[in-house]
């Protein structure tokens, strides 16, 4: 509040004396709180803050004052401009944040609508998970091998030691390409791929081998006559059974769980020697439901273990027909269906859904089983 | 193999307190593959005994005959009782088994007295059926003249109780197709002692001073190597066989028939000998083991009569063939129920042999699994003297002796160094196990580091060093092997095409299409549905000498058919909104229907051998498809639904390609499955590689399809053989950007892609994109013309464009456009 003008000018301007400025500030503020919204407040805006607002005209008379006064008065009606717009502007706030509150509550939308005009595709469960199975060995140092599905009978028995008169090769379980005597037959088994990676690569091999094959079964519920196997081979100097073994029970972790486990039945394969099979530890109950018939696990059978798979040394023969010296080198092999791994881990109950294409059944697994 | 453990412990002492399941347990172990243990009539509880049958009375007032029959069950079980039976396949004095008042059979049905056909029953006359024993369907279980007396306790005259182990015998262990076999892995699993019944002789009486037996030879010695015929004349043909060894024989699954047949039977599961016995007294001459005629008729056991190769093998007499040797007997030769004289044949066959006349005839015994799988060279005249034992003490007779030729055979001597089992295993297993194992087994071991094994008669199996390490490592037990990881050597991860194919599969999930795995047996039917021409590459497909199914007998040369199929199986179920994809092998070029040379395996094929083995099989190139039907976006609250339709199969070629790195040219195409003029032609570096559009209303209708399906397929391998190893970083711009619009009419004939590259061509190296963003015919341009509206983006990398340097490039693209395909400027 500025004193009494006394000291040198005679010339007063009525305007600009603080009581006027007082009143033009106390009636822009009154003004700003009285208007209820934002169309009232650019009014308010322009009678009081506008060119030709009261305050805005009583500083078009500073000029009339001597000029020892005219600071003073400036000063007086800047504060009061800044009074003024502070005042203007607070309310501008509170009203766009009145206005934006009402109108966004206005557009909303039920976010629960469903959102899918774009479909969902899905990938086959067998292609993922042989797809998983290939990364759980191409982190330990494994390559996918691949080789054909109509295959060189050759490759498919002879150099696999299933000598010409195994029950194998008969017309009960090989479909035979063109004549039964063609030399051509639709692959039985992965392991060709097993023969071809060791002709084609070279020592020390260790590979991992998906694919489709083929054998003359009847389509039933735990059959089919085109199915796939993932097929694992190791050649490298000194390598043991126990090798085999350290490496399905990673296998097994990797895929089933930390902890959970493999075990081997002797068994007979012509390709390998010695040879197992390969059960999986049960990686729903882990054993818990044998001999507990509280709780039963339908995944196992209350058995424990999970048939899974064969596997063993590489038989000498083997390495023979395809030029690797045995007295040098030892192998080991792994193969397991997958399909059967997909239904035990999936619970899938019937191999039909598995092969006949229904939409239904892929979308169920979309791209990662 | 069924092995009931009561036989089993009859040559082994296993201790009392393991039950069935606790040795199927150390089998297992072992590698028998024991897959269930059955108990004997499991569900039979109270009194069963036998009765033998007083009187039968008829009643004949019914639909079916019923029999009323007094049944003495013992005077301990109230004497004679009345019972209703309804079979009618006994007779007065037979011994019949008899469920009293109060025995459940299995399926919990209990037996009381009750009233039925107007008498009192007062139990049951039982059927092996009813009592789960076996599947014998002829009726009334009649137990052997003598074998019991009326009240014994017949549950345990049947075997009530004792449990069976089924297992899987694999190739390798033909020795375990039998008791004994079994037997001997048993008493290793225990660690007990095996009394082996095949190596000792049991006694018989002297040979007949008055009489020679039968003679025998063997015209080849490589394939029978040791042929033996024992004689026996004056034998009681109407002897019963024991009712044990009638338990025993339907507790493993077989049918008691006589006593001979019985006895052949019974030695053969015991022992694993198969044995046949002919009658004396329908041969002719001297039996011998040889070959055929080509050509000879011959009738089996089984009534088929059999047109023999100069390959198979026989056993003869002066009257021709009289046998398949080692598989089945023939009719003619078959002792019968008046048959008094018995020459009894036990040989050994080479397994190759017997497996090719087995597989040439389709005919598999109990005798030609067990010889295809190797038989204990030296137990023919150790199995036959066992029999010809129980025939002499069963059916009474007189011993006449045994002929017998035999090849000489060198035993198999196995070098084995004592550390390898070890070795291969991955632990130490010391020299002392290595030997005590392999003596287990019945090896004969000598030698200190450096083992020489002579392998026991029975184990034809082990040849090779590695076949001992596998006995040494499983009998020492596979759960001891440690757990070791081998160190690979760096891997180079997934190839491209490995990547690539994953990348496609996952970007087709991602746009909204469904992997299905389809069979890859097509018919001709199906290919003419897709109205493929007769020379098609498609139709030249492999052919398959033995399919599923003769409807479906090539493999698929496209991967349409499938998805055809899987498509209509969807829409049956009511899923008619399709997007199916399948990524796999098509098979082309056909396989010669001849037959190839063999190729050795004693040592690694030349390069020129394995590239001509390779040159039989068809090129399989990996495709991709897709099918779709119904509709690409469904109506909903974001508006109308959308038709799938050509545009989506072309719009899915280019997907793949795009996943690959590759740019497919597009262009107007003639597919034959297609609609002529809806389909593209996919061309990569002036090679097409697929196709795709709309398929032809005339194969979605023999198809089966929803009206305007349509298809795309696209040879995935030729894509990603074309895909960059590296893809070049663009230049990003940061200029400001300038945009042009250009609206062209050309003649409605021209494509869109030529007007594209013609804008593309010239609007220079300012032009940053160009995007087609309407295609318009009507009123408003001249007949027979369309007007594309394209919007130009410019950038340039180093300034700010002016107006005139934007409008000269865009000018040039009209130039260009007009000179290319005749477009002028739609005003």
């Amino acid at each position: 509040m500025s004193g009494p003008n006394t000291s040198f000018d005679p010339k007063q301007v009525a305007s600009l004396d603080a009581a006027a400025i007082d009143a033009m500030v106390a009636d822009a503020v009154a003004a700003v709180a009285a208007a209820g919204d934002l169309d009232a407040l650019k009014a308010v805006r322009l009678a009081h803050a506008g060119d030709r607002s009261p305050i805005a005209l009583a500083n078009r008379e500073i000029g009339a004052l001597p000029p020892a006064a005219k600071a003073e008065a400036g000063k007086r009606v800047g504060q009061a401009r800044a009074a003024v717009k502070a005042a203007l502007d607070e309310r501008q706030a509170v009203l766009e944040a009145e206005r934006d509150a009402r109108v966004l509550v206005e557009e909303s939308v039920d976010v629960t609508l469903p959102t899918d005009w774009q479909p969902v595709g899905a990938r086959h469960p067998l292609t993922t998970l042989m797809e998983r199975v290939g990364d759980v060995f191409v982190a330990m140092g494994y390559e996918i091998a691949e080789g054909p599905e109509v295959e060189a009978e050759w490759a498919n028995f002879d150099a696999l030691n299933i000598g010409p008169d195994h029950p194998a090769r008969t017309m009960q379980d090989t479909f035979f390409v063109a004549a039964p005597d063609s030399g051509v037959v639709l692959r039985t088994h992965t392991s060709p791929v097993q023969i071809r990676s060791m002709l084609d690569r070279p020592l020390p091999i260790y590979v991992i081998a998906p694919g489709r094959v083929y054998r003359t079964d009847e389509l039933d519920a735990t059959h089919t006559p085109v199915f796939h196997q993932i097929e694992g081979l190791a050649v490298d100097r000194d390598i043991t059974m126990g090798d085999l073994r350290g490496t399905l029970d990673h296998f097994a972790a990797a895929m089933f769980g930390e902890g959970i486990r493999t075990r081997m039945r002797p068994s007979y394969f012509p390709f390998t020697e010695p040879s197992a099979e390969v059960d999986l530890q049960c990686f729903v109950c882990r054993g818990e439901s044998v001999g507990n018939p509280d709780r039963p696990c339908r995944t196992c059978g209350s058995e424990g273990w999970i048939e899974w798979g064969g596997c063993g040394m590489v038989n000498p023969r083997v390495l023979v027909a395809v030029g690797i010296d045995p007295t040098q080198y030892r192998g080991f092999a792994f193969g397991m269906g997958v399909e059967r791994t997909l239904m035990f881990r999936n619970g899938v109950a019937d191999m039909h859904d598995i092969v006949e294409g229904d939409a239904r059944f892929s979308l169920a697994f979309g791209v990662e089983a | 193999m069924r092995a009931p453990v009561s036989w089993l412990r009859d040559l082994v002492a296993i201790p009392a307190d393991q039950s069935g399941r606790d040795i199927a347990t150390r089998l297992i172990r072992a590698g028998l593959e024991v897959e269930t243990v059955e108990t004997i009539g499991a569900g039979v509880t109270g009194p069963l005994v036998v009765g033998r049958v007083l009187e039968i009375g008829e009643l004949t007032e019914f639909k079916k005959p019923i029999r009323f029959c007094q049944v003495d069950v013992g005077t301990e079980n109230g004497g004679v009782r009345g019972i209703v039976c309804g079979a009618r396949n006994f007779a007065v004095d037979d011994l019949v088994v008899v469920a009293l008042p109060g025995t459940v059979l299995p399926g919990g049905f209990e037996i009381a007295a009750r009233s039925t056909y107007g008498k009192v029953s007062d139990g049951m006359i039982c059927s092996e059926r009813e009592l789960e024993l076996g599947d014998d369907h002829s009726g009334i279980r009649v137990l052997p003249v003598g074998s019991a007396e009326p009240g014994d306790d017949a549950a345990a005259l049947l075997g009530v109780g004792d449990e069976v182990l089924d297992i899987a015998i694999t190739p390798d262990r033909g020795y375990a197709l039998s008791i004994r076999g079994i037997a001997r892995e048993t008493a290793l699993a225990y660690g007990v002692p095996f009394e082996d019944p095949g190596t000792a002789l049991v006694d018989l009486p002297a040979p007949a001073a008055d009489r020679a037996p039968h003679p025998c030879a063997s015209d080849d010695l490589g394939a029978c190597d040791l042929f033996t015929l024992r004689t026996i004349v004056g034998f009681d043909p109407a002897a019963p066989s024991p009712l044990g060894m009638q338990t025993r024989l339907v507790a493993c699954g077989m049918r008691p028939v006589s006593l001979a047949v019985d006895v052949t039977n019974y030695v053969m599961i015991e022992l694993g000998q198969p044995l046949h016995a002919f009658d004396l007294d329908k041969l002719h001459g001297p039996v011998r083991a040889s070959r055929p005629a080509a050509g000879e008729e011959f009738e089996t056991l089984d009534h088929v009569r059999r047109t023999l190769s100069a390959d198979d093998l026989v056993i003869a007499d002066d009257s021709g063939t009289i046998g398949l040797a080692g598989v089945m007997g023939g009719l003619h030769s078959e002792i019968d129920d008046a048959t008094t004289s018995i020459a009894l044949e036990a040989a050994h066959f080479d397994p190759a042999t017997i497996a090719r006349v087995s597989r040439r005839h389709k005919l598999s015994s109990e005798a030609s699994r067990r010889f295809e799988r190797g038989v204990d060279r030296d137990l023919a005249p150790y199995a036959s003297a066992r029999a010809a034992a129980l025939l002499l003490e069963h059916g009474g007779g007189h011993y006449v002796g045994m002929t017998a030729v035999e090849a000489p055979v060198a035993p198999a001597v196995i070098d084995l160094p004592a550390t390898e089992p070890g070795a291969v295993a991955g632990m130490t297993i010391p020299r002392e196990t290595v030997v005590d194992l392999l003596v287990g087994i019945g090896c004969e071991v000598s030698g200190e580091h450096d083992l020489r094994v002579v392998p026991p008669s029975w184990r034809p199996d082990l040849t090779d060093p590695i076949d001992l390490v596998e006995e040494v490592v499983r009998l020492h037990g596979y759960d001891l092997l440690p757990s070791t990881l081998p160190a690979a050597p760096l891997g180079r991860g997934l190839t491209r095409a490995q990547r690539l194919r994953r990348r496609v599969g996952t970007v087709l999930a991602s746009r909204g299409l469904v992997e299905v795995l389809t069979y890859p047996f097509v018919g001709v039917d199906e290919l003419d549905a897709l109205q493929l021409p007769a020379d098609d590459v498609r139709r030249r497909t492999p052919v398959l000498a033995n399919p599923m199914s003769d409807e479906q007998p090539h493999l698929r040369g496209t991967l349409l058919p499938g998805l055809v199929s899987v498509a209509r199986r969807n829409v049956g179920r009511g899923l008619v909104d399709l997007r199916l994809f399948e990524v796999g092998s098509v098979f082309l070029g056909e396989v010669a229907d001849v037959a190839n040379r063999r190729q050795g395996v004693d040592r690694r094929p030349t390069e020129q051998e394995w590239a001509e083995l390779n040159e039989l099989l068809p090129v399989q190139p990996t495709h991709v498809a897709a099918l779709f039907a119904g509709q690409r976006q469904p109506e909903g609250w974001w508006g109308p639904a959308i038709a799938a339709g050509w545009a989506d199969a072309v719009a899915t070629a280019r997907v793949v390609a795009d996943a690959c790195g590759v740019e497919l040219v597009v262009e107007a195409g003639d597919d034959p499955s297609f609609h002529p003029g809806r389909v593209a032609r996919l061309v990569l570096d002036g090679v097409v590689v697929g196709a795709a559009g709309e398929l032809h209303p005339r194969v979605v209708e023999a198809s089966g399809l929803p009206a305007r399906a349509a298809a795309m397929w696209l040879d995935l391998d030729a894509v990603i053989a074309a895909a960059p190893d590296v893809r070049s970083a663009p230049v990003v711009g940061t200029q400001p950007v300038a945009k042009e619009d250009l609206a062209l009419v050309v003649d409605a004939g021209v494509p869109s892609s030529e007007v594209l590259a013609a804008v593309r061509a010239g609007a220079g190296e300012l032009l940053e994109s160009v995007r087609l963003f309407d295609v318009y015919a009507g009123p408003q341009v001249p007949a027979g013309k369309k007007s594309l509206a394209f919007a130009l983006r410019f950038r340039a990398p180093d300034r700010t464009l002016d107006a005139a340097e934007t409008a000269a490039a865009r000018d040039a693209a009209l130039a260009e456009a007009t000179a290319r395909v005749g477009a002028v400027l739609r005003t």
